[in-house]
């Protein structure tokens, strides 16, 4: 058992681990953060990506030593009291979710895109997004919901 | 009104922050228990000796059992033919559960469950359909066949024949969030179940029979699953039923999740299906007869099995009208995971068949696909109505005008001559387009199950709590219900509060499937809001002398005798005057009988239609393909809420075109799967959508009394997905005279394999 501590959400937390516990697991357990999702176990699907220090990292990939020190944010985090964070406004407006289960992960891996690039092209989203699956929408709301946080017109992306 | 607005899912801001809570998200008691199933490693053989000693040696282990450890077979099949929780002496397939582990944690259990030794005597394993074939491995006494006219004459005396054979791929459901249930002991002896279920009563039913309860002591509630597609009709009932009996055994609470692995190796797919046809036409593409054989893979049990191969061959059709037509289905037992329900249930195999031989006439006969089909559809609505192959007249037939508004749109016919030209200029790419129509039919072929409840409460502040029998998956139901309560009290959206999916509410429920969650459980929540309005409207009318049927329930307010009272008033008053303000509602699908074994009878309520264009690209040295475009134009009567119907189009298409491309599923020959995590087995990503992607809704009602005149959205979409693989064929063909023979799913391999073909 080792000792990490680290901010998550702004908030500092500490908790004992083991060398081989997961961030996700320090997140969905000790700290009761359970937004962030697990899917796959196994890098692939991006239901459980976070901010760790201002980038993006798939949770189930990262030890919870390795984020000893760092700022963390999850999905919980994103929103500002009731305010939505915009990406989560564009989300619930856009129809970007329907199970609901990849969207955390969605909206994380969106914010660190936007952060990077904050006026993507429809075909710069489609390949950033490539690491986090979604089996329910077809992604077609989401590639939107993304362009329309970004503050472009999406009116001409087509369908509904 | 609520209805038909393109309003939100209901949980999107809990969804959008994080805050939705699936079963695995609930708080637990601190003391709680987790648990992992060893499998098996063979697929077929006699357990001879099993140590598990290794397996209690690691620390947090607290029990581990084996079916031995059970007084009485404890049962999870959803079928009559008995399926075990743990192997019984025999193992099955690999990845069928032989022993349970119980433990302090998630990892111990799951590390614990890797170290059993478990020695086997192999028996010879049946793992491909012509071995279970031959073998005579099957479910049913033979092969069920469906037939009208006489198909071997009129193939006979067609001028023209074909035959070939077409292997329709099965598919992982891949729900984002995998299986899980939790079971909590109650003091007096009964149990609270939360499982990710499409089916909570039958959760219910195999707990309390496993603990030799009666039902009543059992209560499921299941708020949301992250993504369902059939693969939670059955498959949650091991963890479930495991859960419980560890929750007896211990006291303490017990939860479990699947690895994503272990899912993918232990729960059932799609039925894979291999389709024969023979089929006799004419020069003008009209087909005179045709005769299909499916051989089915049921997998090592039974499960949803025979419902699945019904409805293939209730969908061999398609939108066609085929008087003399004969299909053979054969039910095959192989020692594979058991094959379940999924999104389409058998019918998108069946219209896959139908389909390849729309496609294989056009190109003998050199005809554009599209027109074999529309020579072939039903008759319009208007004309006297033509008999699907199992006898029910088709009334609503609207693909004839939904085909020609779908060809203008999308520019079909010059998109079709352009792709002609740019192949003629291009020597190594090839592109490919394809009309494809859907007509699924509407109803469970079961049909007891076409039934609903629903409970609804009104409190004394105006307040509207809400409860039926469909579970969410994500497809909207709740919403879509919601809709409606509002709508029949007129008032906002923000009155009505939806509960979770709960056993002790609503009883005898049937599963959310045959994309008849909104049809039943609408239709009982208008059943039960009605009989609380209809008192509210007695009791206003009373008072007013007014006749309570010109009592009008509109935005938030009641009117009557020419006064409009605020809906909470009229509510607090009832509640002062002792009228009950809460009633129950049930709905049965009327119209449907249905003979599954003469295949005889009306089975479907009604039908839902839709069609696709598809446009590809393909590589002929490589087989890569890509889905330039797509246009859809989709039926689904008087939407209840269009931006929910559109997204499951959307998504049922992508899942559609999928299924029948990247979506491979391999087994070596031992019969270990070797695709089981998203590493190997391909679903789309972002970046495989269709650059460009048409949606548009057929503006009409059902013309069958539904909900609002709404029809079913949840499965007929996927296979509007068929149009992909159609226009892989198109490509291919561009590649030489002969026909290219596509196999699905259609992989980079099978493309390049028609290429071959094609040009031979
Ligand atoms: S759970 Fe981390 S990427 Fe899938
Ligand atoms: S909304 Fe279900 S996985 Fe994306």
């Amino acid at each position: 058992m080792s000792s990490v501590s680290m901010t998550v959400n702004g908030k500092a937390v500490s908790s004992d681990v083991e060398g081989r516990t997961l961030l996700v697991d320090l997140l969905r357990g000790p700290l009761g953060l359970t937004g962030t999702h697990v899917g796959c176990d196994t890098s692939q699907c991006g239901a459980c990506v976070v901010h760790v220090n201002g980038e993006a990292v798939k949770a189930c990939t990262m030890f919870a030593v390795e984020a000893d020190g760092a700022e963390v944010t999850t999905i919980e985090g994103m929103a500002d009291g009731d305010d939505l964070h915009p990406i989560q406004e564009a989300f619930r407006e856009h129809h970007g979710l329907q199970c609901g289960f990849c969207t955390p992960g969605m909206i994380m891996s969106a914010a660190a895109l936007l952060k990077e690039n904050p006026k993507p092209t429809e075909d710069e989203v489609r390949h950033y997004l490539e690491g986090n699956i979604c089996r329910c929408t077809g992604y077609h709301n989401i590639v939107k919901a993304i362009m329309a946080a970004s503050g472009q017109d999406v009116s001409a992306i087509a369908a509904e | 009104m609520s209805v038909a607005k393109p309003l939100p899912h209901d949980a999107a801001r809990l969804h959008v922050t994080g805050q939705a809570r699936y079963v695995d998200d609930i708080p637990l008691p601190a003391n709680a228990l987790h648990l992992a199933f060893g499998l098996s490693t063979i697929a077929y053989g006699k357990i001879t000796h099993i140590d598990l000693s290794k397996v209690r040696a690691v620390p947090g282990v607290i029990a581990v059992l084996t079916a031995d450890d059970f007084d009485h077979h404890v049962d999870v099949s959803p079928s009559p033919s008995p399926e075990p929780l743990l192997a019984e002496g025999t193992v099955h397939f690999v990845g069928q559960p032989i022993f349970l582990v119980v433990a302090e944690s998630h990892l111990a259990a799951r590390k614990a469950a890797r170290l059993g030794q478990v020695e086997y005597e192999e028996l010879p394993a049946i793992l491909s359909l012509e071995d279970a074939l031959a073998a005579d491995s099957r479910f049913e006494d033979g092969p069920r066949v469906y037939a009208a006219g006489d198909a071997e004459a009129a193939i006979a005396g067609a001028s023209n024949t074909l035959e070939g054979q077409i292997d329709v791929a099965g598919q992982e459901h891949f729900y984002l969030e995998g299986q899980a249930a939790t079971a909590l002991p109650q003091d007096d002896g009964g149990f609270i179940v939360y499982s990710s279920s499409q089916h909570p009563t039958e959760i219910q039913h195999k707990v309390a029979h496993a603990l030799g309860l009666p039902m009543s002591d059992v209560r499921c509630e299941v708020r949301r699953m992250g993504g369902g597609f059939g693969g939670k009709e059955s498959q949650g009932n091991h963890l479930a039923v495991a859960c419980a009996l560890a929750a007896r055994l211990t006291g303490r609470a017990c939860t479990m999740r699947y690895d994503r692995d272990d899912d993918m190796v232990v729960t059932g797919k799609r039925h894979d299906f291999q389709i024969k046809y023979r089929v006799g036409f004419a020069d003008d593409g009209r087909i005179s007869g045709l005769e299909f054989i499916q051989l089915c893979r049921a997998g090592w049990s039974m499960d949803l099995t025979l419902p699945v191969a019904d409805r293939a061959m209730l969908h061999a059709d398609n939108a066609y009208f085929l008087p003399d037509i004969r299909i053979e289905s054969h039910r095959l037992r192989t020692n594979t995971q058991s094959n379940t329900a999924f999104r389409g249930f058998g019918g998108p195999q069946g219209m896959v068949g139908v389909e390849r031989v729309m496609d294989h006439v056009a190109h003998e006969l050199g005809m554009d696909p599209v027109e074999v089909r529309k020579r072939n559809f039903y008759a319009k609505v208007g004309k006297p109505p033509q008999s699907t192959p199992y006898g029910m007249p088709v009334e609503d037939f609207i693909l004839h005008e939904m085909t020609e508004r779908l060809e203008a749109t999308s520019d079909y016919h010059a998109r079709r001559a352009a792709v002609r030209e740019w192949n003629a200029d291009n020597r190594y790419l090839k592109k490919g387009i394809a009309l494809t129509p859907v007509k699924f039919g509407i109803s469970f072929t079961l049909t007891h199950l076409n039934q609903a409840g629903a409970l609804v409460h009104v409190y004394q502040d105006g307040s509207i709590a809400l409860n039926h029998g469909g579970t969410e998956m994500g497809q909207g139901l709740f919403q879509k219900v919601a809709q409606v309560a509002a709508s029949r009290f007129g008032v906002d959206m923000s009155r009505v509060k939806i509960t979770a999916t709960d056993t002790g509410k609503v009883p005898n429920t049937s599963a959310t499937a045959a994309s008849s969650g909104s049809d039943l459980n609408g239709m009982a929540v208008k059943a039960a809001c009605d009989t609380i309005r209809d008192r509210l409207a007695s009791f206003v009318a009373e008072r007013a002398q007014a006749d309570p049927k010109s009592v009008v329930f509109k935005d938030g307010h009641v009117e009557v005798g020419g006064d409009r009272i605020p809906f909470d008033d009229v509510v607090t008053d009832a509640y002062m005057n002792r009228i009950s303000l809460s009633a129950t509602g049930f709905y049965k699908t009327p119209k449907i009988v249905w003979d599954r074994i003469k295949g005889e009878g009306r089975p479907f309520f009604y039908f839902a239609y839709g069609a696709a264009v598809t446009e590809v690209v393909i590589d002929t040295l490589t087989g890569e393909n890509r889905i330039l475009r797509a246009d859809i134009l989709h039926d689904c009567g008087a939407s209840l809420n269009p931006a929910i119907d559109v997204g499951q189009i959307e998504g049922g298409y992508v899942q559609g075109a999928g299924w029948l491309t990247t979506e491979e599923l391999v087994w070596d020959d031992k019969g270990r799967l070797l695709t089981h995590a998203p590493s190997t087995y391909k679903i789309p990503a972002c970046s495989d959508r269709p650059d460009v992607f048409n949606v548009a809704l057929w503006e009409g009602e059902n013309s069958e009394e539904t909900i609002y005149r709404s029809k079913a959205v949840g499965e007929p979409p996927l296979m509007l997905g068929i149009s992909a693989l159609m226009a892989l064929s198109d490509a291919a063909a561009a590649c030489g005279d002969k026909y290219p023979d596509l196999q699905s799913p259609a992989t980079a391999e099978q493309v390049f394999n028609a290429v071959q073909r094609a040009g031979s």
